[in-house]
C-alpha cells in the first residue's frame, strides 16, 4: 500500500490534485491511503515552496501546480 | 502474464506532434491580429447601433467600453499566453535555490526580477514565504520577491503597454522593480527576523529535491494555454468592471474636476492616492482601464501609478493571508515601508514629467 499525502492548504486546486490522485490510483488498481496535509508548517517542513504538493511514501514528487496525469501515473506505478 | 496490470511506461505515451502543435500558434496568431486590427471598425459599427446621441456623455461611455472590452481580453490572452510558456522554465523551488543564501543587495535585485517571472499565485504566499525562509533565503531577499511578484506581473505591463504606452509600461517596471528592491532592502537591514511568527523560525526544512521531468516544447504550449483558462477565466470579470469605471469617467467626469483633483499642481493627490488604494483590492486587470481612463482626463501620471501600485501591491486580503507568518509589528513595517516607496515613486513622477 502506498502513503500518499497532498501538501496543501485548502485550496481549489488541492482538492483537484487529491481527487485526481485518488481516481489515477483507481484507475491503475493501487491501494492507497491518501492524507490531505494543510498545516503550513508541516508543508514547509517537506521543503517545497508552492502547493499543491504530492508526497508518495515519504519521498515529495511533485510541488505547484495540477500534476500531469501520465506523470501520476508513472509516480503511482513506480 | 502477470504483467498486464503494468501501466504504459513513459516510452509509449502518445507521440505528439510537436510540428503540429507549432502551426497552431502561428494559426492562432494570425487570426488575432486580423480581428483586433478590425476593432476600431467594429466598436464604432455597435457604439453606433444603441439608440443614444452621438454628442451624449452616454455615448462616449459606450463607445470606451464597446472599444476596451475586446481590446483588453484579447491582449491580455496573448500576453498571458507568452508569459505562461515563459514561466514554465522557473518555478518557485528553482527561484528559491537561485536566492538562498544570497548577499543583500544583488540578492534582492534577482528577486525581485525573479519575481516578475516565477509562477505565483497570492494563495501560496504563506508556504512560499515560509518555503524561502526555512531554506535560508534572508527575510529581505524574500520580501523583495513577495513585493514584486503581485505589482509588476505580466498583467500590469502588458495591459499598460497595450492601453496606455510602452514609455509608462516600462517606467512601471523599473519603479515597480525599484520600490520592490529598496522595501527588500530596508526591510532586511532592521533585522527583524525576530517578527516572524515563532512557529515560521522553527521550520527546519532542506529543500526539496524534485526531479521534475524536462518539458517538452508541446508541454510549454500547453503551460500557456493552461495559464489563460486560469488567468484569464478569472479575471476577466475584473476587467469589464474596470473598463465600467473607466468608461464613467470617460464619459462624465468632467476634466477640470480631475485636473484640479489629480493633477500635478496638488501635492497631496500622491499621499492621498496611496491611502486611498490600500483598503481598495483589485488586480492589475481590473485597475489599469481605471488608469487609462484617468490619464486621458489629465491626472498626473505620478499619482495615478501611485495609486495603481497602492492597490495591487498593498491590499488587505493578502495582508489577512501574511498574517499567519508575520507578526503585525512586522506587517506594519511591511506596509510602511512599501508605502514610502511608492510615495517617493509618485512625486519622482509628478516632478520629472
Amino acid at each position: 500500500m502506498k502513503d500518499i499525502k497532498v501538501l496543501g492548504p485548502g485550496c481549489k486546486r488541492c482538492q483537484q490534485t487529491e481527487d485526481m490522485v485518488k481516481a489515477e490510483a483507481a484507475r491503475l488498481g493501487i491501494d492507497v491511503k491518501v492524507e490531505k496535509v494543510t498545516d503550513y508548517a508541516e508543508i514547509a517542513g517537506y521543503g517545497i515552496a508552492s502547493t499543491p504538493g504530492i508526497v508518495i511514501d515519504g519521498k515529495v514528487v511533485h510541488a505547484g501546480g495540477l500534476p500531469k496525469s501520465e506523470d501520476l501515473t508513472t509516480w503511482l506505478a513506480a | 502474464m502477470t504483467y498486464e496490470t503494468v501501466p504504459a511506461p513513459l516510452q509509449q505515451r502518445k507521440p505528439e506532434k510537436t510540428a503540429t502543435w507549432i502551426a497552431g500558434v502561428v494559426v492562432f496568431l494570425a487570426c488575432w491580429f486580423l480581428i483586433y486590427g478590425q476593432l476600431v471598425p467594429f466598436s464604432n459599427w455597435l457604439t453606433s447601433q444603441l439608440p443614444i446621441s452621438r454628442d451624449s456623455h452616454t455615448y462616449e461611455a459606450a463607445s470606451f467600453f464597446f472599444y476596451d472590452t475586446p481590446k483588453v481580453l484579447m491582449l491580455l490572452t496573448l500576453v498571458v499566453f507568452a508569459m505562461g510558456v515563459v514561466r514554465s522554465f522557473f518555478s518557485p523551488e528553482r527561484t528559491r535555490a537561485l536566492l538562498a543564501g544570497r548577499a543583500e543587495g544583488i540578492g534582492n535585485i534577482a528577486a525581485a526580477v525573479l519575481g516578475v517571472f516565477t509562477p505565483f499565485c497570492s494563495c501560496s504566499a504563506v508556504p512560499l514565504f515560509v518555503g524561502f525562509v526555512s531554506a535560508g533565503v534572508p527575510l529581505g531577499i524574500t520580501f523583495s520577491f513577495l513585493i514584486a511578484a503581485p505589482m509588476v506581473n505580466e498583467v500590469a505591463l502588458g495591459l499598460l503597454f497595450a492601453l496606455v504606452g510602452w514609455q509608462v509600461a516600462l517606467t512601471y517596471l523599473a519603479f515597480g522593480l525599484g520600490v520592490a528592491i529598496v522595501s527588500g532592502w530596508v526591510i532586511g537591514r532592521l533585522h527583524l527576523e525576530d517578527w516572524l511568527e515563532d512557529w515560521v523560525r522553527n521550520v527546519r526544512s532542506t529543500a526539496a529535491d524534485l526531479t521534475s521531468a524536462s518539458l517538452t516544447p508541446v508541454d510549454r504550449i500547453k503551460a500557456g494555454i493552461e495559464a489563460v483558462k486560469d488567468i484569464v477565466g478569472k479575471v476577466w470579470l475584473w476587467i469589464i468592471a474596470g473598463i465600467a469605471a473607466g468608461a464613467f469617467i470617460h464619459g462624465y467626469v468632467p476634466s477640470e474636476l480631475l485636473t484640479s483633483i489629480m493633477g500635478r499642481e496638488s501635492w497631496w493627490s500622491v499621499p492621498a492616492a496611496v491611502l486611498l488604494g490600500v483598503p481598495m483590492y483589485s488586480n492589475a486587470a481590473g485597475i489599469i482601464p481605471v488608469v487609462e481612463a484617468l490619464l486621458g482626463k489629465g491626472a498626473a501620471l505620478g499619482t495615478v501609478l501611485a495609486f495603481m501600485m497602492s492597490v495591487i501591491a498593498l491590499s488587505v486580503p493578502e495582508m489577512i493571508i501574511l498574517r499567519k507568518v508575520l507578526s503585525l509589528k512586522l506587517i506594519a513595517v511591511f506596509v510602511t515601508v512599501v508605502a514610502l516607496g511608492i510615495l517617493a515613486v509618485g512625486f519622482l513622477f509628478n516632478f520629472i514629467f
